[in-house]
């Protein structure tokens, strides 16, 4: 049955490929308002679901790019495991595809344990703009045979190739979590004690600060979170859990309340974006905030200082520029490296750049 | 171009120090950690700046001349192997940490600084660098990105791919690239060409410059050594540590040919008579250690440990350690050389493949060690051979294509760490097929069109897999024609 669907994506992308008609991939539509708009012909990938493989003790799992998210966690948490990324669902229809080609990472991020979508890609299995299919990476933990094509993938928005099939390194739950409230007007001072904690050997697992409120999380043994709960001080927050679900989903107040623009700003966990005006909500210890109503070429200047980039993430133009702008010889690049996956350009044209 | 001419015009940017064309002087760069494969380069050079690295290479780009870098030359697949037409551009002189940011915890290098060096130079501050891999002393940070190198203490702290945050990478046109977050942030914008660079052994491009990520020095490590009389219970006792919800900082495994010949070099008090021992450490917060320590013990036990120790103090680590460590020397001590093996393999097919690599060992008539990073199922065989032998070096690569080709044939893959290099090209036809191939060599060609950095490595060509695949077939042994490769 699926092995059916794949060949039909296939024959769908040869198609294209053969007429030079541009295809927009879809896996679940919740990241639909993300990157620029890419027209073209829609090409369904949510049928092709299902776990193929799924060994617990290898820590490795294999699953079609269709499959839900929730369904995955759902599974894993079986065996008392998740995934380290802890990729947001914008809706329940989320997939694995879609997050892997994303590339979007939820609270955990930064911590030790956890990681970027691309950290936790072990293989993947693809269709490029000729309609081939091909695998690359593996099954296991180390691989170094070739170049590290299935990373690459994670974060590309599809505009690479079309995920088949994706493996991904799984790792074990915590055995207790535990949210930390302080009251904290100025983000100024969250991020300063982010940074503070995060240089000492603390089982931290997410640090946010959203309206004079920060919130640490500690994930470890009964012992550990005990011993750095004592270190750290705060009350505990018994619906803390809700709270880091809400900032991964969105659906804290923070993004309801700002519904005419959302930036993202990921910057050094520890640089000072003062005077900041515009209303933020800071994330992963500082690495990532999010920035409602500012102008996205003022607030690009004062990021660009710290070496960190600004994201249009919702509520924009969707025709004009979404992603910082690459300097002239890494453009070229990504333009000639589109060009080796994707000769004709057909795949989720101009949904990063619009040069491809 | 002869080489005179050659230096010649490369000495009109170096100084004098910095150019090698003295036959003599060339012979120390004939090979890298795998000496059984050597060659003489044009020229070598040894550039002081960035800017003299992209001088270089737009000369090299001009002149169509092949380029090899070159960190410490410890690698252990022949990525570092010169070309007889072609140029090695050594980093070596580029080996200055250029700045510590404590409060983002990274730290900006040259490429040629060593791994270990980076650790030393912020220890001061509790941080460290965690990809360790057995060459720290010596390797270098460039080569540990050209090859994603591992370690002992990857399974919980990643390879090299999960520890840098930016890269400057001069390309073959002598433009240069930045890659990543420079500043320490946690992603830019654009494909993740820094995921595409690491690991990609030299080929698309030449890094100069590296900034690490620094982590909080863990309070605690402690590590139990356990000891079995069947290779099975001490893979299961992984599988069983890893089910329990414990990530330990390294578990390694050696077989009873390994412990014998680093027990005779190390003393480190391994019995000799086990089937296989573990070696597992722990890190981290100390009360989540202690609770660990004492998991991980009764998960050895009810595997059928014949022994159990806990180190009792730093001391004693070290010396558990210093075995495993010592494994290499140690072989090199009992046989006039050995060739080693750097298959990756899902653990729970362990057994078997030992068994089988047993099975080719005795057909082969060479002995095999094995040691294993086994929490993230990098095997490490050592084939023990004598290179004065006539033929036995053929017989020794023969018997390790054979291992890789197992590898495969379980799921795994024939280079966990090592890299492909010169080494392992063969083994790619096996791996993968030919439009997976010609991909990988549009990727190369969208960074270096003229295909000069670092050519006939890592990546085979078309024709050189239909020669291996048909000498295969000859053998009436097409590589697993029906085999799922994931």
């Amino acid at each position: 049955m699926s092995d059916s669907i794949e060949k039909r994506l296939q024959q769908q992308v040869l198609e294209a490929h053969h007429a030079a008609q541009p295809l927009n991939i879809v896996g679940g539509a919740s990241k639909a308002f993300y990157g620029r708009e890419a027209g073209g012909a829609p090409l369904d990938t949510a049928a092709h679901k299902g776990v193929l493989r799924y060994d617990p003790a290898e820590l490795v799992l294999t699953a079609r790019a269709g499959t839900r998210v929730a369904d995955l966690e759902e599974l894993l948490a079986l065996k008392n495991q998740m995934l380290g990324f802890e990729p947001p669902r914008f809706s329940g229809a989320t997939t694995i595809g879609g997050a892997v080609a994303a590339g979007l990472a939820g609270p955990r991020r930064p911590f030790s344990g956890a990681g970027a979508v691309r950290d936790f890609v072990l293989g993947v299995k693809l269709l490029n703009g000729k309609g081939e299919i091909m695998r690359f990476g593996g099954e296991v933990m180390k691989n170094v045979a070739g170049f590290d094509i299935a990373r690459l993938m994670a974060g590309a928005m599809g505009v690479l190739g079309i995920l088949l099939e994706v493996s991904l390194r799984i790792v074990p739950q915590p055995p207790l979590e535990k949210t930390l409230l302080l009251e904290q007007p100025k983000p100024g001072d969250a991020i300063a004690l982010f940074n503070r904690l995060a240089a000492r050997p603390l089982p931290l697992s997410a640090a946010a600060w959203d309206g004079g409120e920060t919130r640490l999380r500690l994930s470890g043994s009964a012992a550990g979170v005990q011993r750095a709960q004592a270190a750290i001080g705060g009350e505990a927050d018994s619906l803390g859990h809700k709270f880091w679900q809400r900032l991964r989903d969105h659906e804290l107040p923070f993004f309801a309340n700002h519904e005419r623009s959302l930036l993202r700003v990921s910057l050094p966990p520890a640089a000072e974006l003062s005077p900041l005006s515009a209303p933020q909500l800071v994330d992963w210890g500082g690495a990532q905030r999010w920035v409602a109503e500012a102008d996205f070429d003022a607030l690009r200047k004062v990021v660009a200082r710290h070496g960190g980039h600004v994201t249009l993430f919702r509520h924009a133009d969707r025709r004009a520029a979404i992603f910082e702008p690459l300097a002239p010889p890494l453009h070229a690049l990504h333009l000639r490296l589109k060009r080796a996956f994707d000769p004709v350009g057909i795949l989720n044209r101009g949904r990063l750049y619009q040069a491809f | 171009m002869n080489r005179q001419s050659l230096s010649r015009r490369f000495r009109k940017f170096l100084p004098r120090s910095s150019v090698i064309d003295q036959p003599g002087s060339l012979r120390a760069y004939e090979c890298d950690g795998l000496s059984a494969y050597r060659q003489l380069p044009l020229l070598v050079i040894l550039p002081e700046t960035v800017g003299q690295v992209r001088r270089a290479l737009r000369v090299c780009r001009e002149l169509r001349l092949p380029v090899v870098s070159r960190g410490a030359g410890t690698g252990l697949s022949g990525g570092a192997l010169p070309h007889p037409q072609g140029i090695v551009l050594s980093l070596a002189k580029m080996n200055r940490v250029l700045e510590i940011d404590a409060p983002n915890r990274t730290a900006r290098v040259q490429a040629g600084v060593r791994n270990l060096a980076i650790s030393e130079a912020v220890a001061h501050l509790g941080l460290f660098y965690a990809p360790d891999p057995s060459s720290q002393i010596a390797c270098s940070i460039g080569g540990n990105v050209a090859e994603n190198a591992g370690g002992v203490h990857c399974l919980k702290y990643g390879l090299t791919v999960h520890n840098i945050a930016a890269l400057k990478v001069a390309t073959i046109d002598g433009d240069l690239l930045t890659l990543g977050a420079p500043g320490g942030g946690l992603d830019c914008a654009g494909f993740d060409l820094l995921a595409l660079l690491i690991g990609s052994e030299g080929m698309l491009g030449v890094v100069v410059e590296v900034t690490v990520k620094l982590l909080p020095s863990p309070e605690s490590a402690r590590v139990l050594l356990g000891a079995f009389d069947a290779v099975e219970n001490a893979a299961d006792s992984v599988a069983s540590i890893i089910a329990a919800g414990i990530i330990p900082a390294g578990v390694e495994m050696m077989d009873n040919p390994a412990i014998r010949a680093a027990e005779d070099f190390a003393n480190a008090g391994y019995p000799r008579d086990a089937a296989a021992i573990l070696l597992c450490e722990l890190d981290g917060d100390s009360a989540e250690v202690g609770a660990q320590v004492i998991e991980v013990r009764a998960i050895l036990e009810r595997h059928g440990a014949v022994e159990i120790r806990v180190a009792r103090d730093e001391a004693e680590r070290a010396l558990f350690w210093s075995g495993r460590k010592s494994a290499f020397p140690a072989i090199g001590r009992i046989s006039p050389d050995y060739y080693c093996i750097d298959g990756t393999i899902p653990r729970k097919h362990l057994s078997r493949v030992l068994a089988e690599i047993n099975r080719l060992s005795d057909e082969y008539g060479l002995r095999v060690a094995n040691v294993f990073h086994a929490g993230d199922g990098n095997l490490h065989p050592l084939i023990l051979y004598d290179a004065n032998r006539r033929g036995e070096l053929e017989k020794t690569e023969e018997l390790g294509e054979k291992i890789l080709e197992l590898c495969i044939q379980v799921g795994g893959t024939i280079t966990g760490e090592h890299g492909v290099g010169v080494e392992k090209i063969g083994a790619m036809c096996a791996q993968f097929n030919d439009s997976e191939r010609a991909q990988f060599h549009a990727v190369r060609e969208a960074f270096d069109p003229a295909r000069l950095l670092n050519p006939g490595k890592a990546i085979p060509t078309l024709a050189r897999c239909a020669e291996h695949n048909a000498m295969h077939v000859h053998r009436g042994q097409t590589p697993f024609p029906d085999l799922e490769r994931f």
